[in-house]
């Protein structure tokens, strides 16, 4: 069995990953809202170089790149960390998935350079990002102490319960961004995007106040109820704020700082609400029981590993 | 003991997989090579001088035109140096007495059955201050395209039509002009540098050699037109199209004025 500053090490190692995929997801959208995707014509190579001059949309669209090399390299160093210190069998393989999303994302990469940015295939692209990020989080999570933390179960004896309203809204706010992807990649228009979000919104409100009345004595999802509440707010806002930049935007001839940063937090801020619902879901599974379920049982199921020796971690 | 056999094969089939993309991909495809003094579509005679006529005309602009907007080029120092005064944008570009620039004239009839050599000089489009000169410009279909880079920055010229193969080459300062061709009519392909986005231009390509940009007078002359019907439609690139019925009898002038209004968005 690993030591536990092996698995403090690797848990940290996780949340650093997660922190430079979010920054990835960034410099994605930077590349997007600045209409840069197809400033470097050629891929693997950056016009036929490792460093090409980082001028105008270049140094965007190779920023992106450098970026995405860098946590592909971590990705690699994480899924065999995992593989030698990790004693769960599903972890380890999680670290494995994780890995061959980041190599399919690359390959999406280039397929958008290659064939000029077709819809279909760029909506994959910024999909598969935020299904990445979310993955990373969740080795993070699976790696904390906290997940290994031996505590009681709370029996939930509502309807619904809540792993299936927390799997619900995390479904649907998967399937929010993808549309959102698909609109800003001119795959279709706003409008599925627009009744997405309030299908996203009214499930989040729902989440969180069943959270907040059958957990109110459950810090981390009481909190998670408020952190919901915050980032739904916000994504609404700065959705109204994206889009009435992109129409005021349409009049100059090029991008405007105000829209790109508008849609660029709007997209960042997409992938947050959606990392939280992922993560509420796994801590709901981790602390919450259908009521009529053995604890043992559960706990089993949940995926935490008895004996697992205890260690600090930054969750 | 570490069991990293399926990490491996998976990193192995999956490298096997971006080798095969990235050698299959490439950022232009072979381009439609330009034939030679070779006939458009149609076979047929040779247009009679003898009894060919001519369209003129003018095409105007009703109304006060838009502002046209100053392009902020402080991302690309290259670029802004090269202005002395602020690069505006080039929407509506006025001509001299009411008239209008960039507009492409070019007769719509059928031609089938003349025989229509393509010209073998190439029309040029050049990067100059990161601003492609001329902004709109017409060709033939299959005659070529030299797109040129005057600039000491680094372009990508970016065309997105919808009739045409697209493609998307760089050009770094320096380097050979690149050779294009377009095989398909449309009018006008959208051109950008995805480096500088403030940077457009419009190629039209037409399948008949009656066409022509209009410049600072707003005029254009279309000649040796054969007897017949046709329609005068005049493109702009954001005011819309607008067209005329002529019909060129033997040995016969016509003129045609065209009027665009400045608020019009389409036809």
């Amino acid at each position: 069995m690993s030591s536990p500053r092996a698995l403090r090490n690797v848990h940290r190692f996780a949340v650093f990953t997660a922190c430079c995929t979010f920054l990835l997801l960034i410099a994605g959208a930077l590349v997007t809202s600045n209409d840069a995707g197809l400033s470097v014509p050629d891929w693997p190579l950056s016009y036929g170089s490792l460093l090409p001059p980082m001028v105008g949309g270049i140094f965007y669209e190779h920023g992106h790149r450098m970026i995405a090399t860098l946590v592909g390299t971590l990705s690699i160093v994480l899924a065999l960390w995992l593989w030698r210190v990790e004693s769960r069998r599903w972890v380890r393989w999680l670290g494995v998935v994780a890995l061959g999303a980041v190599i399919a994302q690359g390959i999406l990469g280039g397929l958008t350079v290659l064939f000029f940015l077709p819809p279909p295939i760029s909506a994959a692209h910024a999909t598969l990002a935020q299904l990445f990020f979310c993955t990373v989080l969740s080795i993070a999570l699976f790696t904390s102490a906290w997940w290994e933390q031996e505590r009681p179960l709370v029996a939930d004896s509502g309807r619904p319960s809540i792993h299936a309203l927390a799997v619900a809204t995390a479904s649907a706010t998967l399937l929010q961004l993808m549309l959102g992807a698909a609109f800003r990649h001119k795959a279709f228009g706003i409008i599925p995007h627009l009744m997405g979000a309030v299908l996203v919104t009214g499930l989040i409100f729902w989440l969180a106040g069943l959270l907040r009345r059958r957990f109110a004595n459950v810090p981390v999802l009481r909190n998670s109820a408020r952190l919901l509440h915050a980032l739904i707010g916000l994504q609404l806002l700065l959705g109204a704020g994206a889009w009435w930049s992109r129409v005021y935007a349409a009049q100059f001839p090029q991008p405007i700082p105000v829209m790109v940063a508008l849609t660029v937090i709007h997209t960042v801020t997409g992938a947050l609400v959606l990392a939280t619902t992922v993560l509420v879901t796994l801590a709901c599974y981790r602390l919450a029981r259908p009521s009529g379920v053995s604890v043992r049982a559960f706990a089993r199921s949940a995926g935490a590993s008895a004996g697992h020796s205890q260690h600090q971690g930054a969750l | 003991m570490m069991k990293a056999k399926p990490v491996v094969l998976i990193a192995v089939a999956i490298g096997f997989a971006v080798g095969m993309i990235s050698c299959g991909g490439s950022s232009s495809t072979t381009s439609e090579q330009p034939s030679a003094g070779a006939p458009a579509a149609g076979g047929g005679t040779a247009v009679d001088s003898n009894t060919a006529g001519s369209v003129t005309g003018t095409i105007k602009l009703d109304g006060t035109p838009p502002k046209m907007k100053v392009i902020n080029m402080a991302a690309e120092p290259v670029c802004a140096k090269a202005h002395t005064t602020p690069a505006m944008t080039q929407d509506v570009v006025p001509g001299d007495g009411g008239t209008l620039q960039n507009v492409i004239v070019y007769l719509k009839g059928d031609f089938s059955q003349y025989k229509i050599d393509v010209p073998t000089t190439p029309v040029e489009i050049d990067q100059k201050g990161c601003q492609y000169e001329p902004h709109v410009l017409a060709l033939m279909t299959n005659q070529p395209l030299q797109v040129v880079n005057s600039d000491m920055t680094t372009h990508n010229i970016h065309p997105v039509p919808k009739n045409n193969r697209e493609w998307n080459e760089s050009q770094p300062p320096g380097s050979q002009p690149i050779n294009q061709t377009f095989a398909r009519e449309e009018i006008a392909i959208p051109v950008k540098c995805n480096v500088h986005p403030w940077m457009k231009a419009y190629i039209g390509v037409v399948g008949s050699p009656y066409f022509q940009v209009t410049g600072k007078d707003g005029s254009f002359e279309l000649k040796n037109v054969p007897p017949g019907t046709y329609t005068v439609e005049a493109w702009h690139e954001s005011l819309g199209t607008q067209d005329q019925m002529v019909t060129i009898g033997p040995k016969e002038s016509k003129a045609v004025t065209i009027t665009f209004k400045a608020a019009a968005t389409s036809d």
